[in-house]
This record gives C-alpha cells, sequence and structure tokens, in this order.
C-alpha cells in the first residue's frame, strides 16, 4: 500500500522536472551511456563485423565471408586445445572452487573464534594481481628449485610441473582456484550475514539438524548469491588470461581462447579479423550464459 | 534471567554469529584444526614469495627455494627500486587507477540512482546495458579500440605519442567504461533498499534531482561505496591487459605489466622478481586489510537484497 503510493506520488514527479533536472539527467546519464556505448558495446559489434573480414589493421579491409570461422575449426592447431582448457577451468573453479568457498563461508559464518583472521587469509589471495599469482606458481612449480619437488622429495627425476605439457594446465587451474576460492567464500559469507537468524532458530525449535538446517534453510534464501557466484565463475573462465601469460604467454598446453585472441591481434602477423573471430566465439559463448542470467534477474525486478 | 536472553532488535545483524553458543564441543576443534590448515596452505605460496625476495639468487638455485637460509638482505629491494624503476611504474599506476576509480563511481553512482530511485521508463534496459555490457569478454572489445585509438589524434600536451593509443588517456577510458556496469550493477541493488519515504520528504521540499542525488542518496550508500572503492581498486590496480594492448611506451607501463620487465630475456633472477611481486602485491593487501570492516558490510547490504 505505502509503496503503491509512493510509486504514484514518484510518478506524478517524473512530470515535474525542472529544466535544471533534465540538464543533470541529460548529462550524468548520457556521459556513461555514451561512454559504455563507445567503450563496450561499440567495439563488440565491430568486432563480430570484422571477424568476416581479413585485415592486417593497415591496408584494405577485405570481405572474406566465414572463411575466418572455416580456418579456426578446421586448420588452427590451438583452437580445440583451447577451448578444452577454458572449458576445464570453467569445471574445475564450478566443482571445487566453489563448492570449497561455500563451505569456508559456512564454517567460518557459524562464528568461530579467529574468525576475521580466517576470513581475511582466505581472501588474501583474491586482491592479487593475477600477473603476481603466475609468477608465485612458478616459485612452487619449477623443475629444478621448485619447492613442490623439494616438498615431495622428488629432485632426482624431477617433475617440470610447469613445462610439461600433460600437466602444468592442472597447475595453473590449482593457482586460478587458489584466487577464486577466497572470492566465493566472501561473497557467501556477505549472504550468509544477510540471512534472518530467526529463521535458524524456528528450524532449531523444529529439531532440524544442523545440515538440515543448512541444506532446507539457509542454501535456498542464498540463491541470489548462487546466481552472482555463478555467473562470475562463468566470466572469470572465460576471461583467464593473466595467469597463463605471466606463466609461458599461453604456449605449450596452457592455450586458452583469451590469449590466442591477444596473440593474433597484437602480435607481429596481426591478424585482426582472425583474432576477432576467436573473440567472437568467446562473445557468443559467453553471452549464452549472460542472457539465461539477465532474464532471472529482470524476472526478479518484476516481482519486486 | 536466562542467557539466552534475546538482543535488541538494533544489534541482530552485528550480534548473530552469537546467537548459539555452547562451549567447546570436540567438532569445534576439528573446524579450527581445518580451517587453520586451509588459511596456512592459503599463506604458503605468499609467504614463500617473501622469504624467496631476500635470499640471494645463487643460494636458491644451488640448494632450491625450499631451504634454510644462509643470507638474508634487501638487496633486492633496493635492486627492483632503483635500477628497474619500480616507483615510476607505480606512480603509472595511480595516474590510471585514481581518476579511474573515482569517475567510474560518481558516473556509476549516478545511473544507479536514476535506473533505481526516479522510476524512469526505460530503466531496466539501461541496467541491462551497463551489467551485461561488464559481463563481456575483455578480448571482445579489444581488436576494435586498438584501431579505433590508433586513429584518434590528442595534442601533445595530452599525449607525447599525438594519438589516443600509447596514452594514458586510452587506458583510463577503458577501465572507466569497463567497470561502470559492474559499479552500476552494485549500487542499484544497494540504492533499493533505501527507504523511499527520504526522498519522498526530499522531493515535498522541492529538491530537485540534483540535490536528491548528492546530498541525500548518496551519503547513505557511504557502505556500498567504500565496499566497492577497494574492488575497484584493486582491480584496475591489478589489471595486466589494457596497457598490454593499449600503450607500446614501456615507460608508461603500470605496475603490473611493468614486473615483465624485470624478466631477463636469457636470464631471469626469479628472486629480484619475487621483490618486484611483493612491492605489487603491497598496495592493494594494505588497502584491503584497512578497509576489509567496510567491505564486508557494504557486500553485505548490496549483494543479497
Amino acid at each position: 500500500m505505502a509503496l503503491n503510493t509512493a510509486r504514484r506520488s514518484a510518478r506524478r514527479g517524473r512530470r515535474r522536472f525542472t529544466r535544471r533536472d533534465l540538464v543533470v539527467l541529460g548529462l550524468l546519464l548520457g556521459i556513461p551511456v555514451l561512454l559504455d556505448i563507445a567503450i563496450v558495446w561499440g567495439p563488440t559489434l565491430a568486432s563480430v563485423v570484422l571477424s568476416f573480414t581479413s585485415w592486417d589493421g593497415v591496408g584494405a579491409i577485405k570481405w572474406v565471408g566465414t572463411q575466418n570461422y572455416a580456418n579456426l575449426f578446421t586448420n588452427y592447431p590451438p583452437f580445440w586445445p583451447a577451448v578444452r582448457h577454458n572449458l576445464l577451468w570453467l569445471g574445475f573453479l564450478g566443482l571445487v572452487s566453489v563448492p570449497f568457498g561455500l563451505l569456508l563461508a559456512v564454517l567460518i559464518d557459524r562464528g568461530v573464534r579467529f574468525s576475521r583472521f580466517y576470513q581475511s587469509t582466505l581472501y588474501m589471495p583474491v586482491v592479487l594481481s593475477l600477473a603476481v599469482v603466475g609468477f608465485i606458481a612458478q616459485l612452487v612449480f619449477s623443475r629444478d628449485q621448485g619447492v613442490l619437488n623439494a616438498l615431495i622429495g622428488n629432485t632426482k627425476n624431477p617433475t617440470d610441473w610447469l613445462g610439461d605439457p600433460k600437466l602444468n594446465i592442472w597447475m595453473i587451474l590449482l593457482a586460478a582456484a587458489w584466487r577464486h576460492t577466497g572470492y566465493v567464500m566472501i561473497l557467501y559469507l556477505a549472504g550468509l550475514k544477510a540471512v534472518d537468524p530467526s529463521l535458524k532458530e524456528a528450524a532449531a525449535i523444529d529439531g532440524a539438524s544442523e545440515a538440515q538446517t543448512f541444506f532446507r534453510v539457509v542454501f535456498p534464501t542464498l540463491r541470489p548469491v548462487n546466481v552472482i557466484v555463478g555467473v562470475i565463475t562463468v566470466i572469470e573462465s572465460l576471461r583467464a588470461f593473466d595467469i597463463v601469460y605471466a606463466v609461458n604467454h599461453g604456449r605449450n598446453g596452457l592455450e586458452v581462447l583469451s590469449v590466442l585472441v591477444t596473440d593474433n591481434i597484437i602480435g607481429e602477423a596481426s591478424r585482426i579479423g582472425f583474432g576477432s573471430a576467436i573473440a567472437v566465439v568467446l562473445l557468443a559463448v559467453s553471452m549464452g550464459f549472460v542472457v539465461t542470467y539477465l532474464v532471472q534477474e529482470i524476472r526478479g525486478e518484476k516481482s519486486r | 534471567m536466562t542467557v539466552d536472553t534475546a538482543p535488541p532488535p538494533t544489534a541482530v545483524p552485528a550480534s548473530a554469529p552469537a546467537v548459539r553458543r555452547k562451549g567447546p564441543r570436540p567438532g569445534r576443534i576439528g573446524v579450527h584444526v581445518f580451517l587453520m590448515g586451509v588459511s596456512i596452505a592459503f599463506l604458503a605460496p605468499l609467504l614463500l614469495a617473501v622469504y624467496a625476495s631476500f635470499r640471494p639468487y645463487e643460494e636458491t638455485s644451488r640448494y632450491g627455494y625450499f631451504s634454510l637460509p644462509r643470507h638474508l638482505s634487501f638487496h633486492y629491494y633496493k635492486e627492483a627500486f632503483s635500477d628497474s624503476g619500480m616507483t615510476k611504474y607505480f606512480v603509472n599506476t595511480l595516474i590510471i587507477a585514481v581518476p579511474g576509480v573515482i569517475v567510474t563511481l560518481f558516473l556509476a553512482s549516478f545511473v544507479a540512482f536514476a535506473v533505481s530511485r526516479l522510476r524512469m521508463r526505460g530503466g531496466i534496459v539501461l541496467l541491462m546495458l551497463f551489467t551485461a555490457g561488464n559481463l563481456l569478454p575483455q578480448q571482445v572489445i579489444v581488436t576494435p579500440l586498438y584501431v579505433v585509438f590508433n586513429r584518434i589524434p590528442l595534442p601533445y600536451w595530452m599525449s607525447d605519442s599525438m594519438t589516443m593509443f600509447d596514452s594514458y588517456w586510452a587506458v583510463i577510458l577503458v577501465q572507466i567504461g569497463f567497470q561502470i556496469g559492474f559499479c552500476v550493477f552494485v549500487l542499484a541493488n544497494f540504492m533499493r533498499t533505501l527507504p523511499q519515504e527520504i526522498l519522498e520528504a526530499a522531493i515535498v521540499d522541492g529538491a530537485g534531482v540534483w540535490t536528491q542525488f548528492w546530498r541525500i542518496t548518496l551519503p547513505l550508500c557511504r557502505p556500498a561505496i567504500a565496499a566497492l572503492c577497494t574492488l575497484e581498486f584493486t582491480w584496475m590496480y591489478n589489471d595486466f591487459l589494457w596497457a598490454l594492448v593499449f600503450m607500446s611506451d614501456g615507460d608508461k607501463l603500470p605496475i603490473t605489466s611493468a614486473l615483465n620487465n624485470l624478466r631477463g630475456e636469457f636470464f631471469t633472477d626469479y628472486n629480484l622478481l619475487a621483490a618486484g611481486s611483493v612491492i605489487v602485491a603491497l598496495p592493494t593487501l594494505v588497502v584491503f586489510l584497512l578497509l576489509q570492516r567496510h567491505f564486508i558490510a557494504g557486500l553485505t547490504l548490496g549483494s543479497t537484497k
């Protein structure tokens, strides 16, 4: 009732925008919208268009139809490994990092002592630059002086954790998960703090065990956080770039799509059309997730 | 006089963890052992980098990183600062990140205000435009921007390359354009939780849009803005890709990309690189530790309601 009247009067208010209000609105909405279009949406569209051309960035732009895509799928060796690695990334973060982060958040939220310490420690890797994370991965996993080989007493015939193309992606995934877990934990922690404690009390009075309380009462209320965590995980996996770039520029077993795009654009060949085609593949996959997410958001918006 | 008196309603969020306290149970100890173990595992790589940065290269190359120290010194920190000019790169980062964070938060908070408080037609479309934009992979927009920036001339006093490319403007602009989406999303969620009556009262008193935004809504958003400030500063500080693509002059690189400069072509002194990494990581760690209370509070109110 109160909300309705508020809405109505706000609607009346809209017609009462003074000239000054309109200037403020025009400027302060106009600038960010223009910026968003110029920096994000315009280039996105341009990428799609460029992906159908062959261009080196300097000469004439030649229309080649779907040739870039045909080349990409059939005759560009790093492409399929890159796709596989990105999917692996998604699977690993989604199935390892996210549940682990949730577990940590639940444990910390139970109000154990030193929770501030745990919380800051676990979140710490998140504030590190991925370039630094990539470098630290080298300290741990390097073949001759690395800590891992020394720890497992493997110095006679050391394993080349980052050089072996069969192994290195897993080590990089560990490093990525190290960072992602803390991020997930903080988001869930924030979500858990917002859960109404009386819900938990009511469940306890009804004789629910702690596990039952969590899965039947608390977890369902975390839905908005789950959605955010899901989206962030997908995006993070598709965007994966910095760690592999810092380790070995994304070669030899560490191919990912984002590095392929960058290589084709700023590499010496400057194959802009081809690089754009890879970017569009990345775009298509992420748009699938983004649209699903937004549809949900808007449904929520309408029911508000 | 029972122990379990309900806390006064205003104190509910703060004292929520203390709702049930049953004294030590074996489960508690298990939880502590587990959390402590995970914490140590999480800290170890970081401490390793710090440890390596204090030791000479000859020593670690001989005995490995996992060995007892024989010499410890600040030598590599001095080298990183004096020879490799980390100070300069740090300043470069601030030139990009400080205006970046301020402008992003200012613009985003107004958009969020307009979308969530003014109930304009098309508000949802705007919200979608920004949110979806932030979720795109950076690589999708890199190519056209690279081409366009190369063609936008700038006067010499703005950019010594005379184009948008290879100037701070390019990187700052991209940071702002790309990050606005996330901030709009978080702030719009936050502002929706503020009571509408406050604005009603202001409107009755004749407050214009600007007053409603700047004097009334914004001060109430302090927790969310503090949280975003930490996050955005960390992200812009840590960013690697934009500078890599949009800059060619090594002297303008921000500190993360400059880390690569410490890498030699044929020989890399990993202990020097470790010192560089610690220097790079320190500011964001400090910002986080100083602001973490606000950070959690802001996220709590922003992300879930």
